[in-house]
C-alpha cells in the first residue's frame, strides 16, 4: 500500500436530500425529453396544429358546436397534450431507458425507487406546464375565453397524467424499447382519432357513451367541463382514479428495472 | 490500524439461473482499504457475485454484507457509501458526458469537484458530447468518473480496462492506486492477470462459480514458475488419481498422494492450472474441501518425505 496520499479520494460518503435528489432527477428528465426533436414535436408541435387546424376547418367539415370551435378545442388539445408526455413520451425514454442500462445505474446510486418515480413525475409536470402555457398562448391568440375552474383543472392535469403515467410505465416494463415506441405511438395516434380527447363525445354519437370511459375520453371531457362550464366533473376524475389505479397495479406487477 | 469490519463477505453464496450454476457455494473476503482483483474465466460467476454485493441480486443461499450492511435489505444505508463502474452502458443517449456526470454528483452529499475529477480521469475534451458519440474508451471513463463522484468507501469495478487503449490503462491503473491510498477499497473483476497482478493487494480466483485459490500475487505466482497446491476432497480420491491428475497437468508435474482425501501437486503453476486441478475435480467426481497454493516450503518437503508418495 504505497503511493502518495493526496486525499483528493478521501471517502466522504452521503445521500444529498431527498427532495434535492428527486428535483434533480425531475430537472435531467425534463431537459432530455425537450430536447429529442421528436418528443417536442409530440409534445408541443403537434397539439399546436391540431388546435390552429381544427379551429380553422371546424365550419368546413362542419363541425356544429353550440360553442365557439376555439372554446371547445383549445380544453381537449390541452388534454391531448397531457396524454402524449405522461403516456407516449413517459413509455418511450423508460423503454429507453432500460435497455440502455440507465434505470440500472441509478438502481446504486442514493437515489430509491421511489425517488426515481417522483422525479419521473416531477419531468411530467415541467414539461406539461410549458405545454399548457404555449397551447393556451395560441388558443388564447386565436380568441379563446375560457370560464376557468382552478381546481377541476390540476384535478384533472394530475389524475390525468397518473393514469396515463401508470398506463406508459406498465407498456414500457414489458415491451422492449422499440417495441414501446411502436406502441406507444399507435395507441397515441388511436386515442387522438377515436379517443374523444380533441372533440367531446358527444361529436362521437353513440359511441361517445363507450369512449367516455376511455381515459383520453374521460381526461378530455374533464378538461372541457373545467374550462368551458368551470365545473368539477367527478364521474370523469373517478374514472381517471381507476385507470390509475389499474395502471399503477399494472406496472407493479409487470414492470422490470432491466 | 486494520479496519474491524470488512469490507465485502460473502458466505456460502449459491446463485441458479434456470438449471445453470453460477454461483456455486462462494465465500470470500475483502478488507477494507484495499485493492482486491477477482479474477476468473468467463463465466465463472464474477459479476454475478458483484452483482449480488452491489444489491441488483438477492442471494439465494448464503449472505453477503458490504461494509457489515445487506446491500437488498439495507440498500438505503449502503449505497451512498458505495460506488459502482458497470461494464457498459448506464447512461441517456442523449446526455453529454459532464451533464451525466453533474447529475450523479447532485445525487450526493459531499461530490467530488466534477471538473477535477474529468480533468483527473481524461474527460475534458469529451465534456459536451453526447453519450451515443462517445467511443468505448471514453465511455469506460465517464462510468469510472460516474463510480467515483459520490466519494464512496468501496468501489466495484467490473472490467474497468477492457477495451482502453495501453497509455489509458496505466492512468487507469495509477488512479486505482491513487484511491487505496485514500483510504477507498477496491473491489475489482478482471480477466487480465498482468491487471491483477499490477493493482492487487489480493487476488481470489474464482473458476465455475467457485473459489479455486486466494492470494496475493506473490504468493499465487510465485516467480512464476514452481509452487505447491495441496488439494483437499470431500471423499477418497477413486484409484490412479494422483496419475490422472499428472497427466491433466503436463509432464513437469509432480504428484503426491498424502492421504486417502489429499494431494500434493509441485510444479509450475499458474491461474489455468487450478482452473484444470477444478476441472479434474468435477470429472473425477470427486468435490474439492480445499484448494490452497502456497510456496514449496520446509513443511510440504517433510510431508513429501513423510506422508505421500511420489507419482512417478
Amino acid at each position: 500500500m504505497t503511493g502518495p496520499t493526496t486525499g483528493t479520494f478521501t471517502p466522504m460518503p452521503g445521500a444529498a436530500p431527498l427532495p434535492r435528489m428527486v428535483l434533480a432527477q425531475a430537472g435531467m428528465e425534463a431537459r432530455l425529453m425537450l430536447r429529442n426533436g421528436e418528443q417536442l414535436l409530440l409534445a408541443v408541435v403537434i397539439p399546436a396544429i391540431v388546435l390552429v387546424g381544427g379551429v380553422q376547418g371546424a365550419d368546413r367539415i362542419g363541425l356544429d358546436f353550440s360553442r365557439p370551435a376555439v372554446d371547445v378545442l383549445t380544453p381537449g388539445v390541452l388534454a391531448l397534450a397531457i396524454m402524449s408526455t405522461a403516456f407516449t413520451s413517459l413509455a418511450i425514454a423508460t423503454g429507453f431507458e432500460r435497455r440502455y442500462g440507465v434505470i440500472k445505474r441509478l438502481g446504486t446510486s442514493p437515489l430509491s425507487r421511489t425517488g426515481l418515480l417522483a422525479g419521473k413525475v416531477g419531468a411530467l409536470l415541467l414539461v406539461e406546464v410549458l405545454q399548457v402555457a404555449v397551447i393556451s398562448g395560441v388558443g388564447l391568440a386565436m380568441g379563446w375565453s375560457p370560464r376557468v375552474d382552478v381546481v377541476a383543472v390540476l384535478l384533472s392535469l394530475v389524475l390525468g397524467t397518473a393514469a396515463f403515467a401508470g398506463l406508459g410505465l406498465a407498456l414500457a416494463g414489458s415491451l422492449r424499447a422499440e417495441a414501446t415506441l411502436a406502441a406507444a405511438n399507435l395507441v397515441y395516434l388511436l386515442l387522438l382519432a377515436g379517443g374523444a380527447v380533441v372533440l367531446p363525445t358527444s361529436a362521437y354519437g353513440d359511441f361517445g357513451e363507450v369512449v367516455r370511459w376511455l381515459p383520453s375520453g374521460a381526461l378530455g371531457n374533464a378538461m372541457r367541463d373545467a374550462l368551458l362550464d368551470s365545473a368539477v366533473a367527478w364521474r370523469e376524475l373517478a374514472v381517471l382514479v381507476g385507470w390509475a389505479v389499474g395502471g399503477a397495479v399494472l406496472t407493479a406487477r409487470t414492470f422490470t428495472w432491466e | 490500524m486494520v479496519p474491524a469490519i470488512p469490507a465485502v463477505s460473502v458466505d456460502g453464496l449459491v446463485m441458479r439461473y434456470g438449471d445453470k450454476l453460477a454461483v456455486d457455494g462462494l465465500s470470500l473476503t475483502v478488507e477494507q482499504q484495499t485493492i482486491t482483483a477477482v479474477l476468473g474465466p468467463n463465466g465463472a460467476g464474477k459479476t454475478t457475485t458483484l452483482e449480488t454485493c452491489e444489491g441488483y441480486r438477492t442471494p439465494q443461499q448464503g449472505s453477503v454484507r458490504v461494509l457489515g450492511l445487506d446491500p437488498v435489505r439495507q440498500r438505503t444505508e449502503l449505497h451512498p457509501r458505495i460506488g459502482v463502474m458497470l461494464q457498459g452502458g448506464g447512461a441517456w443517449s442523449g446526455v453529454r458526458a459532464m451533464e451525466m456526470l453533474r447529475h450523479m454528483a447532485k445525487l450526493h452529499a459531499h461530490p467530488l469537484d466534477v471538473d477535477v475529477l474529468a480533468e483527473r480521469i481524461g474527460l475534458g475534451d469529451c465534456g459536451r458530447t453526447p453519450y451515443r458519440r462517445l467511443s468505448g474508451g471514453q465511455q469506460q471513463r465517464l462510468a469510472l468518473a460516474l463510480a467515483l463522484v459520490g466519494r464512496p468507501e468501496v468501489v466495484f469495478v467490473d472490467e474497468p480496462t477492457a477495451g482502453m487503449d495501453p497509455a489509458v490503462r496505466r492512468t487507469t491503473w495509477e488512479l486505482l492506486e491513487e484511491l487505496r491510498s485514500d483510504g477507498v477499497t477496491v473491489v475489482l473483476t478482471t480477466h487480465y492477470m498482468d491487471e491483477a497482478e499490477h493493482l492487487a493487494d489480493m487476488i481470489h480466483i474464482i473458476d465455475r462459480g467457485r473459489l479455486v485459490a486466494s492470494g496475493t500475487p506473490l504468493e499465487l505466482t510465485r516467480g512464476g514458475t514452481v509452487t505447491t497446491i495441496r488439494l483437499v476432497v470431500t471423499q477418497p480420491f477413486p484409484a490412479g488419481a494422483p496419475d490422472s491428475l499428472r497427466e491433466a497437468l503436463g509432464p513437469e508435474t509432480v504428484v503426491a498422494q498424502l492421504d486417502a482425501v489429499s494431494l500434493l501437486v509441485t510444479g509450475p503453476a499458474d491461474a489455468s492450472t487450478l482452473a484444470k486441478v477444478s476441472r479434474w475435480c468435477d470429472e473425477q467426481g470427486v468435490l474439492p474441501e480445499s484448494l490452497t497454493l502456497g510456496q514449496r516450503n520446509l513443511e510440504d518437503v517433510f510431508l513429501d518425505l513423510t506422508g505421500g508418495e511420489l507419482t512417478p
